[in-house]
C-alpha cells in the first residue's frame, strides 16, 4: 500500500468558460466547466486544476462562480491558479471552495507572498507554479532558469534555486512546466522535473509536453514526478483518464483504479 | 430540502465551524447524499450542537491553533458532550484534537476524548516519500462497521496531513494506511468515527462514507 501517482486534467477557463476546446462525445455542452469537471471526476481524474485566463480582472469574479458550482457537485481536490497575487485571492478562492491555489508570477513579484499564505493557509493549499526553460548550451551541465509572461521574459532566476527557495517558503507542492516543451506533445522534460523533485521534500507535478500515454509513465519514473498534469490529450478525446491509468499500471506505477 | 422544523421528522446535522477552514465542501457533499428531510448546517452555535441528530467535526490548520479556535468558541464541552450523545464524524484535524495530545507546535494537549497521541511521520528511513502525505492512499479496514459498508476493503481516499494518531485503545483501530510506516486512518469507538482522510473529496468511496454516516443512528 503506497500513495498513488495522481493524474490532473488541466483546464483553462476564460471568462466563465473552459476554452480550448475540449470534446467529449457524450455532454452536450464541452465548454460548461461542471460539465466537464463531472466528466473527468467519472473518468477517475484524481484532481483538476482550473487555470483562470481571463483577461480583464473585471471578469475575474466569473472563475469564483465556476468554482463554486464546481465544488458543489465534484468532490475530488481542486486547485485554481491564475491570477493569484494577493492572501485575499487565496482566501476567495478557498472559500469557495479550491483545495489549493496555485501562485505563479506573483511569487516571482513577491515571493514574500508565498510565505504569508502558507502561514495563514497552511502549506497543503499552496501550490507553486514554475515555468521554466533550458538556458545551457548544449553540452554543458543542465541549467533551467525562470521566464514568466508564457516563456517569453527571462528573469536570470535559476529555476532549481527557485525551487528550493519556494519550497523554505512554504509551498506545499511545485508544478513544474517546461516552457520548451509545452505545446509541443514530445514528452515532458525529465532532466528538468527530475532535477527539481529530486531536490526538494514536497511533490512535484510534472507538466507541458504530454502528447501520449507512455510519456505520463516517463514523467513518474524517469521524472520522479508524484503528479502528472496534461490537457490536450484528454480534452480532445485522444485518450481517456482510465486508458492513462491502465497504462501506468502496466508499467508497475501505482494508481487509483 | 426542508426549512428546519417544517417537516416533523427533519434530522439536523451540524458541521462544526470554529474558523479552521471551509467547511462548504465537507456540508455540500453530506447533503448530496443525506436522506430525504436532513438539513445540513455550519454552525459554531452551543446550541445548535445540542439539538443537532448527527456531529461531523472536520478541521485543517495546525493543532495548536485548532485548540486555541475550539476555546475561543466556547466549543471544549458541547464537543465532548455530542460526542457522547449522537453519531459524531471527526475528518482530518477533527480526528487529531479529539486524541489526548499532538506533538506539533511543540507539543499541544487536545480533547483527550480518545486517548492517544498524535505523532508526526518520521521519514528518515523513506527518503522516496514526501511530506506532507498529500494524495491517493488506501484504507485497509480493519473493523466491521457500519460507516464502511459497501466501501471495498483497501478503497483509495484522499488525504492531506503530516501527522498521524496513535490512539492508546488498538481495539478502536478501525484503518490502516501506510506511508512509509503503517498507521491508524480511522477509529471507532461507541457514537464516533473519525477518519484520516476527506471524504469530502475522496470521489465515490468518500460519498458512500458520508451516506452510511448520515444513516447511522450511533451506537
Amino acid at each position: 500500500m503506497t500513495l498513488a501517482k495522481r493524474i490532473i486534467p488541466c483546464l483553462d477557463v476564460d471568462n466563465g468558460r473552459v476554452v480550448k476546446g475540449v470534446q467529449f462525445v457524450d455532454i452536450r455542452d464541452a465548454g460548461d466547466p461542471v460539465e466537464v469537471a463531472k466528466k473527468y471526476d467519472q473518468q477517475g481524474a484524481d484532481e483538476l486544476t482550473f487555470l483562470d485566463i481571463t483577461a480583464t480582472a473585471h471578469d475575474r469574479d466569473t472563475i469564483v462562480h465556476v468554482v463554486e458550482q464546481v465544488a458543489s457537485q465534484v468532490f475530488i481536490p481542486l486547485t485554481v491558479g491564475g491570477g493569484i497575487r494577493t492572501v485575499e485571492n487565496v482566501r476567495t478562492m478557498l472559500n469557495a471552495g479550491a483545495d489549493k491555489v496555485a501562485i505563479n508570477s506573483a511569487a516571482i513579484f513577491n515571493p514574500g507572498f508565498v510565505q504569508e499564505a502558507s502561514e495563514k493557509f497552511g502549506a497543503q493549499c499552496i501550490v507553486v507554479a514554475i515555468d521554466a526553460k533550458k538556458v545551457s548550451a548544449p553540452g554543458d551541465p543542465d541549467k533551467w532558469e525562470i521566464f514568466t509572461h508564457g516563456g517569453r521574459k527571462p528573469t536570470g532566476i535559476d529555476a532549481l534555486e527557485w525551487a528550493q527557495k519556494m519550497t523554505d517558503l512554504g509551498a506545499g507542492e511545485l508544478l513544474v512546466t517546461s516552457m520548451d516543451k509545452d505545446g509541443t506533445k514530445s514528452g515532458f522534460d525529465l532532466s528538468l522535473t527530475r532535477a527539481i523533485a529530486d531536490a526538494v521534500p514536497i511533490p512535484v507535478i510534472a507538466s507541458g509536453g504530454v502528447g501520449n500515454l507512455d510519456h505520463l509513465c516517463d514523467g513518474v519514473t524517469e521524472g520522479h514526478a508524484e503528479a502528472v498534469l496534461a490537457a490536450s490529450i484528454f480534452h480532445f478525446g485522444e485518450y481517456s483518464i482510465k486508458e492513462a491509468k491502465t497504462r501506468m499500471q502496466e508499467q508497475g506505477i501505482e494508481v487509483r483504479l | 430540502m426542508g426549512t428546519v422544523g417544517t417537516h416533523p421528522h427533519t434530522k439536523l446535522v451540524c458541521v462544526i465551524d470554529y474558523g479552521m477552514g471551509n467547511l462548504n465542501s465537507v456540508a455540500k457533499a453530506a447533503q448530496t447524499v443525506a436522506p430525504a428531510h436532513t438539513h445540513v448546517e455550519i454552525t459554531h452555535n452551543p446550541d445548535r450542537i445540542e439539538a443537532a441528530d448527527a456531529i461531523i467535526f472536520p478541521g485543517q490548520g495546525a493543532a495548536r491553533a485548532c485548540m486555541q479556535a475550539l476555546t475561543d468558541a466556547g466549543l471544549h464541552q458541547p464537543i465532548l458532550k455530542a460526542s457522547h450523545e449522537k453519531p459524531f464524524l471527526g475528518i482530518c484535524m477533527g480526528l487529531q484534537v479529539l486524541m489526548g495530545h499532538s506533538e506539533e507546535n511543540q507539543g499541544v494537549d487536545c480533547l483527550n476524548r480518545l486517548p492517544g497521541q498524535t505523532h508526526r511521520f518520521n521519514l528518515t528511513p523513506y527518503p522516496e516519500l514526501k511530506l506532507p502525505h498529500m494524495g491517493w492512499n488506501r484504507i485497509h479496514q480493519t473493523l466491521d462497521h457500519p460507516i464502511w459498508q459497501g466501501i471495498e476493503q483497501d478503497a483509495w481516499f484522499y488525504f492531506v496531513h503530516s501527522y498521524y494518531v496513535q490512539p492508546d485503545a488498538a481495539e478502536t483501530i478501525a484503518g490502516q494506511t501506510s506511508h512509509g510506516e503503517t498507521f491508524c486512518s480511522a477509529i471507532a469507538q461507541d457514537n464516533i468515527f473519525a477518519i484520516q482522510a476527506h471524504p469530502e473529496k475522496s470521489a465515490d468511496s468518500g460519498l458512500r462514507l458520508l451516506k452510511n454516516f448520515m444513516h447511522w443512528p450511533g451506537k
